[in-house]
C-alpha cells in the first residue's frame, strides 16, 4: 500500500470535526480540499503581486502578468501540451466544453451532422451540445455501455461514420468511475474526420495526462477537483484548431483591434479569455499542479487504485449494497457509487453526516445515466490523495447504523 | 438530536407503504413538483366536490422524508375543504420554520393538530432536509392555485 497519509497535515480543512466526529471527507469528485501551498500562493499573490494582467506598463503589473502566464506554462507542462499557447484558462470544465461547443461547433456543424456522446456523460458534456444542436440542426447520438459498465466498443463502428463531426466522452465517469479507452476512441474518431473532446474533469486530477499520447483534439478540466481553487479551469486544444476558432465571449483582453462595427481577435489563447481573468485563481491552479507533480501523478493513481480496490472489497461485505461501476480497478477510478437496500441515498448521506462522513447523494449531474441505471439517485464515495484506509473503514459502521435505523435485515 | 428522532417508525411506515398512491383519471387539479438539486419528484392529482377535496392521489420518487411527507399530507387533506387544506399547509410550514406563524401544536394533545405530520418535526434539526419535507406541500400549493375560483 502506498502511504500518502503524511500529506494530510498539508490540508487544514481535514483537521476539522463535523457533528462531533473527525471529518471523513469522501466527496473529492465534487470538489477537493486545498493544501497550504495553494492557499499560501493565492494569499501571497494578493499581498504582494496583485495588479491586472496584460494592461499595466508598471513593474507590479508585469509581475502579475508573469505569475498568470507562468501558471499557464505549469498547467501546459502538466498535461504535456506542445506549448503554453494551447492552454486556455476558463471558469472550469463546464466553460471549457462550452468554449469548444460555441467556438467550434456553432460555426462548423450543420443539419445532418452528428455529435456522438456516451451515455455516461456529466450534464456539462451534454447540455452545451444540445444548445449547439438547437442552433445548427446537428443531432446527438449516444454510445451505450456494457453490463460491466465499459463503453460498448463493439457498438462504436455502427455509430461512428462520416456524419459524426464531434465525439465527446469523459476520461473518467464521475458516477461509475469508468475510465474508457480514450486513445482508441480518439483514433477511431480521427479516422472518420471527427474531433474528439475529452471531459477530463475526473481524469486529469487522478492519473498522468499526456495529450500527445491521447490523440484527442480538446481536453477540458478544472482546478477545483485537483487541489486548486474554484473559478478556474483549462481547455487544452491543438493550436491550429484553437487558431481557427471563434471566441464564445467578447470584451477586453481578447481583441487585436476594435472598430465601431467590427473587431479582430487576439491570437489563442487570449482570444478566449475575455475580460479580467481569475488571476489569483490561476496562481493557485499553478501551485496545485506543482503540489501534485511533487507527489507524482503515477503515485496519485496507484494510491487511489489501491484505495478503490479496498473500498470495493469492504463495501462488498455490506448486505444489500449494490455498487454501480466496473469491478476491475484497472479500468476504473476512485468514484464509487452505490445504493443500500431501499434506503434512499439522501437518507444515507444524512446518516453518514451524523458520523462526520461527507459523501454525495443524488444524480451527480448525470440524470440520463441514472435513468439507465434504473435508480433516481445513488450515494457516492470518492477518494483523493489525502484519503486513507481508515476513511473507508469509517463507512462500515455508518452503513450498519443506516441499516439499523431503516430496519433492513 | 438523534437520528432515531428523525427516522421515526411512522415516517418509515409512510415511506414503505405510501398512502393514496396512484393517479386520478379526470383530476380537477394537478401539479408536478421537483427538487432539481436532488431529483426528488412528486405528482399530485386532486378531485373536488364543491369546495371540498374529495380525492387525492400521489405519485413520486425520492427520499424517505419527501415521500413520507407526501403520504401524510395526502391522508391529512383528503375530505378537507380547500380552505382547511390551505390552513393545514400554513401550520405545517410554521411547524417546520419554513414560514412564520403558529403551528397550533398542542403539547397536551399530541397528534391533535397535524396528525402523523407531527412526526416530521424532527426534520427541522436537519436544515438541508427541510426542503425534502416541503416538496409535497409546495406542489400542493401549485395544484390549489386558483381553487376555489375567486
Ligand atoms: C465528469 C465531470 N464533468 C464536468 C464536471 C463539471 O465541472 P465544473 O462544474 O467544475 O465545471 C464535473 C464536476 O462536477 C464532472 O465530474
Amino acid at each position: 500500500m502506498t502511504d500518502l497519509s503524511h500529506l494530510r497535515a498539508d490540508f487544514p480543512l481535514l483537521q476539522r470535526e463535523m457533528n462531533g466526529r473527525p471529518l471523513v471527507y469522501l466527496d473529492s469528485a465534487a470538489t477537493t480540499q486545498k493544501p497550504l501551498a495553494v492557499l499560501e500562493a493565492m494569499d501571497r499573490f494578493y499581498r504582494r503581486h496583485n495588479a491586472n494582467v496584460h494592461r499595466g506598463a508598471y513593474a507590479l503589473a508585469q509581475e502579475a502578468t508573469e505569475l498568470y502566464e507562468g501558471a499557464r506554462a505549469k498547467v501546459a507542462a502538466f498535461v504535456h501540451a506542445a506549448s503554453a499557447r494551447e492552454i486556455v484558462f476558463t471558469r472550469g470544465t463546464t466553460s471549457a466544453i462550452n468554449t469548444v461547443a460555441f467556438g467550434w461547433g456553432l460555426y462548423h456543424l450543420r443539419p445532418g451532422d452528428r455529435i456522438l456522446l456516451t451515455t455516461m456523460e456529466h450534464h456539462a458534456n451534454v447540455v452545451p451540445w444540445q444548445l449547439v444542436c438547437r442552433h445548427t440542426g446537428a443531432e446527438l447520438i449516444y454510445l451505450p455501455f456494457t453490463a460491466d459498465y465499459q463503453i460498448d466498443l463493439e457498438a462504436l463502428p455502427g455509430l461512428l461514420d462520416e456524419r459524426v463531426k464531434v465525439v465527446g466522452l469523459s476520461g473518467m465517469s464521475n458516477v461509475l468511475g469508468t475510465m474508457p479507452p480514450v486513445t482508441a476512441v480518439a483514433a477511431a474518431a480521427r479516422a472518420v474526420g471527427a474531433l474528439t473532446v475529452v471531459d477530463a474533469a475526473q481524469m486529469t486530477p487522478h492519473s498522468p495526462t499526456d495529450v500527445q499520447a491521447l490523440g484527442a483534439d480538446f481536453l477540458a478540466f478544472g482546478a477545483h477537483k485537483m487541489l486548486g481553487p474554484t473559478g478556474i479551469g483549462a481547455l487544452w486544444g491543438r493550436l491550429e484548431l484553437l487558431e481557427s476558432m471563434e471566441p464564445a465571449e467578447g470584451g477586453g483582453e481578447m481583441i487585436r483591434d476594435v472598430g465601431w462595427n467590427e473587431s479582430t481577435w487576439a491570437d489563442a489563447p487570449h482570444r478566449f479569455e475575455a475580460g479580467t481573468p481569475p488571476i489569483a485563481e490561476a496562481v493557485g491552479f499553478g501551485a496545485a499542479v506543482d503540489y501534485l507533480s511533487a507527489v507524482g501523478m503515477d503515485e496519485v493513481h496507484r494510491h487511489e487504485a489501491e484505495l478503490t480496490r479496498y473500498a470495493l472489497e469492504r463495501l462488498g461485505e455490506v448486505p444489500g449494497l449494490t455498487v454501480y461501476g466496473p469491478a476491475d480497478v484497472a479500468q476504473r477510478g476512485g468514484a464509487v457509487s452505490f445504493t443500500l437496500a431501499d434506503i434512499h441515498p439522501h437518507d444515507l448521506a444524512t446518516i453518514l453526516d451524523q458520523q462526520g462522513i461527507a459523501i454525495r447523494a443524488g444524480h451527480h449531474c448525470a440524470k440520463p445515466l441514472h435513468r439507465l441505471l434504473g435508480v433516481p439517485a445513488t450515494a457516492r464515495a470518492s477518494f483523493y490523495v489525502y484519503n486513507t484506509r481508515e476513511d473507508v473503514d469509517a463507512l462500515l459502521p455508518a452503513l450498519a447504523e443506516a441499516r439499523r435505523l431503516f430496519g433492513v435485515s | 438530536m438523534s437520528l432515531d428522532d428523525l427516522y421515526r417508525e411512522v415516517i418509515l411506515d409512510h415511506y414503505r407503504h405510501p398512502r393514496r398512491r396512484g393517479a386520478l383519471e379526470h383530476p380537477d387539479a394537478h401539479a408536478d413538483g421537483q427538487n432539481p438539486l436532488c431529483g426528488d419528484e412528486i405528482a399530485i392529482d386532486l378531485a373536488f366536490d364543491g369546495d371540498r377535496i374529495a380525492d387525492v392521489r400521489i405519485r413520486g420518487r425520492g427520499c424517505s422524508i419527501s415521500q413520507a411527507s407526501a403520504s401524510m399530507m395526502a391522508e391529512a387533506i383528503t375530505g378537507k375543504t380547500i380552505a382547511d387544506a390551505k390552513d393545514l399547509m400554513h401550520r405545517f410550514k410554521a411547524m417546520m420554520d419554513i414560514e412564520p406563524g403558529e403551528a397550533g401544536l398542542d403539547a397536551a394533545r399530541p397528534g391533535a393538530a397535524l396528525g402523523d405530520l407531527e412526526a416530521l418535526q424532527g426534520v427541522r434539526r436537519f436544515p438541508v432536509r427541510i426542503k425534502c419535507a416541503d416538496l409535497p406541500w409546495a406542489t400542493l400549493a401549485q395544484a390549489l392555485e386558483g381553487h376555489p375560483p375567486a
